[in-house]
């Protein structure tokens, strides 16, 4: 391993956002080395929701890391968002297993019922549509995640029906 | 902590235990918890106060039970009962259950095959202890391993004994562990480290993940055990970040040994130091490959390099690294308790032990199950796994993921071990079994891995990069029914290319479900070619319009 950096130029975070602080403190806790990088990035995605460009260039001066090898990182994971989610967001697993057992057809619904495709959010940005490779819940295949809750043994209604409790959520 | 203060805490557990009459162990894994466990828990607890009872009744989570499509379950010891299905407001009768006649409506059949046909070493103590205690592992003999080899062995006669027991690495290849730990032991380094791989990518599998929140310390304690053996100082477990709870299971799991100075500076007052942390992934597949792995742990982008050299004599840093798979290193406690010789007596002749797999897709059972070695794919499917539903006709088995192959029916009284697979053009990989019937349509199963390992790609090399863009194109053309059967010669003859010259196992791999479809059901890749129709009716085979005169 590389030994840690004794001195090193403070770097200033982009805002005064306390949120910043938090990841700082990954940055510290690892020492400010530049194997830190992908651990800080995922802190700057749960602390902001997403990674933007100012959020990069802190990080790579922070870590001393040339800006476009945290560009490279950012971009070659799928886990890293360069745009901020929609207000809700539904993923649905495209797995052997949910493949096998119809996860297509609830995309289509999705897809044909909101005019977006994987990875976009509506224009009124309430709701983002994910895809994921598998979420490893293959015995309740097809399954898909709404807001952070997992719900298996899903079918096209159901999944526009659990969208559509969304809707009526926020109008009231 | 001392060996003799970690005898007396096990004595202590198990004495606390045998104090209750009943335990009601509550499945607290992924796929229950997605079927509303925590809220059974819950209401378990409070029907178990509600009786008064919660002197003698103990309520626990507790790992995966390994049947996710009857969730939630429920184990009661020492009575053996599994009940499935169970929802909150079952919760009182259960209870009343303990003390009268069991509940009937909600019993699982203990003398199921599904339960019957399985065994268990990797997950003997899933669905016994709970996964957020260490005390609990402990109590079952848990770091009994450990202590073993810190205080009777040396590390040459721990890489003997894991190369007596001929395990193979579970993560798809099969390459005898007991020789990579050796060869790391051999390398030279003035630092080494142990890397764990729980990168778990290929859809359709999640026996890792199960693992790691069912029964997290034992997979610590085959590390441990691992860098005793081959003299490593640091440990890292490159975890997916898919998976918060098994992410959230290892933080305390280590957390806990750390406490109990298992993990640490001189483990139980010996002079071996042993340090371990936690790497998250961020959804790249080619992750899993090794040297991606290591690129990813030092915070770059996840893209493979030339082997040799290989990781074990530089790896991580430039320093020999030992790299192996969750379910590897899960199962070298009981290796290391039973010893080798026990472990060489199970399985077949090449293949030693058991294997984890995860049974999904088009089958009654789908779940978890933990198999010995040289088992029949037929008494997976139609045994332990309960056959086709709605009376349908069985099809092939996918072994392997993106890598693997389909296996087709002539085939179904197969033995599962490595070189049986291998021969009929699939592998054993991480352990995802996905059943097809024949509502499945072979090209579009071939077209599905193939856009997953196209967009999977890293992008290094270009016959993978390229290549599988056009594989997937033809494949398109041949869904959609405007291929040629020259279009067909032109796969094949990419499938070979991809094959033989791409730079690592993600690309070397990819053709896979092609080729072994195409081996098995060509007549369905021909009657989408020729005849327009897909056999299966899935794919949109659009019909060649007449122009108008």
């Amino acid at each position: 391993m590389p030994p840690a950096l004794m001195e090193r130029p403070k770097v200033a975070p982009p805002s005064d956002d306390k949120r910043w602080r938090i990841v700082e403190g990954t940055m510290r806790r690892h020492g400010y080395q530049p194997h830190a990088l992908i651990e800080t990035l995922h802190t700057v995605q749960e602390t902001f929701g997403y990674i933007d460009e100012d959020a990069m260039k802190f990080v790579a001066q922070s870590l001393r890391v040339p800006f476009s090898q945290v560009y490279g990182v950012v971009t070659f994971y799928h886990f890293f968002t360069l745009k901020p989610q929609g207000e809700h967001i539904c993923v649905v697993c495209l797995g052997t297993a949910c493949y096998i057992k119809g996860s297509p057809q609830i995309l289509d619904a999705i897809e044909r019922t909101y005019g977006i495709k994987p990875g976009e959010t509506t224009k009124d940005g309430k709701l983002s549509l994910l895809a994921a490779r598998c979420l490893g819940a293959c015995g309740l295949a097809p399954v898909a995640v709404f807001d952070g809750q997992v719900v298996g043994k899903l079918t096209p209604e159901e999944a526009l029906k659990q969208i559509r409790r969304w809707e009526q959520d926020d109008s009231r | 902590m001392t060996v003799d203060e970690l005898q007396q805490l096990a004595a202590t557990e198990q004495e606390a235990k045998q104090r209750y009459k009943f335990c009601i162990n509550v499945c607290v894994a992924t796929g229950c918890i997605m079927c509303g466990s925590e809220r059974v828990k819950e209401a378990v607890e409070e029907a178990v106060k509600a009786k008064g009872l919660d002197k003698e009744v103990l309520v626990k989570g507790v790992g995966c039970l390994g049947l996710c499509s009857a969730g939630p379950m429920i184990y009661i010891e020492p009575d053996g009962i599994i009940y499935r299905k169970v929802t909150p407001e079952d919760a009182p009768a259960i209870v009343q259950g303990l003390v009268s006649t069991p509940v009937e409506r909600l019993i699982c059949p203990p003398n199921l095959p599904f339960f019957k046909r399985q065994m268990k070493i990797v997950m003997e103590n899933s669905g016994i202890i709970d996964p957020e205690r260490i005390e609990d592992y402990i109590a079952v003999g848990g770091y009994q391993a450990l202590v073993k080899v810190l205080t009777e062995m040396s590390p040459s006669e721990v890489i003997e004994e894991v190369t007596k027991s001929g395990l193979r690495g579970r993560g798809g290849a099969g390459y005898p562990t007991g020789l990579k730990w050796s060869t790391v032991a051999k390398a030279n380094g003035t630092r080494k480290f142990v890397v764990c791989n729980a990168d778990e990518g290929d859809p359709g599998a999640y026996m890792d993940r199960t693992i790691l929140e069912s029964d997290p310390h034992r997979v610590i304690e085959g590390m441990i055990i691992a860098a005793y053996a081959v003299g490593a100082q640091q440990g890292y477990i490159y975890v997916r970040a898919e998976y918060p709870l098994a992410i959230k299971r290892l933080r305390t799991a280590i957390r806990q040994a750390e406490r109990l100075n298992l993990l640490g500076n001189n483990i139980l007052g010996t002079t071996f130091s042993f340090h371990i942390e936690l790497r998250i992934g961020a959804g790249a597949f080619v992750c899993g490959e090794e040297t991606a792995l290591i690129a990813s742990i030092e915070g770059k982008r996840g893209t493979p390099r030339p082997r040799p050299p290989y990781p074990a004599e530089y790896g991580l840093w430039g320093y020999p690294t030992l790299i192996n798979n969750v379910e590897t290193f899960a199962n070298i406690p009981a290796i290391i308790r039973n010893g080798g010789e026990w472990f060489a007596k199970i399985g077949t002749e090449k293949s030693k032990g058991t294997k984890v797999f995860a049974l999904a897709g088009r089958v009654v059972n789908t779940g978890l199950i933990e198999v010995p070695m040289g088992i029949t794919l037929r008494e997976i499917v139609f045994d332990i796994g309960g056959g086709i539903p709605e009376g349908k006709k069985f099809k092939a088995v996918q072994t392997g993921g993106p890598s693997g192959g389909c296996i087709p029916e002539q085939f179904i009284d197969l033995p599962v071990d490595y070189e049986s697979l291998t021969k009929v053009g699939s592998i054993m990989g991480s352990g995802g079994m996905i059943v097809m019937d024949e509502t499945s349509c072979m090209v579009d199963v071939a077209k599905f891995f193939v856009e997953f390992c196209m967009s999977e790609s890293c992008g290094k090399c270009v016959p993978c990069r390229v290549g599988t863009a056009h594989m997937y194109e033809l494949l398109h053309r041949i869904t959609n029914g405007s291929a040629t059967m020259l279009d067909l010669e032109l796969l094949e003859e990419l499938c070979d290319l991809v094959k033989n010259t791409s730079l690592c196992g993600l690309g070397q791999t990819a053709p896979n479900p092609v080729l072994s479809t195409l081996r098995y059901f060509r007549h369905e890749y021909e009657a989408h070619i020729l005849d327009k129709t897909c056999p299966a009716g899935v794919c949109p085979v659009r019909q060649v319009e007449e122009v108008p005169a």
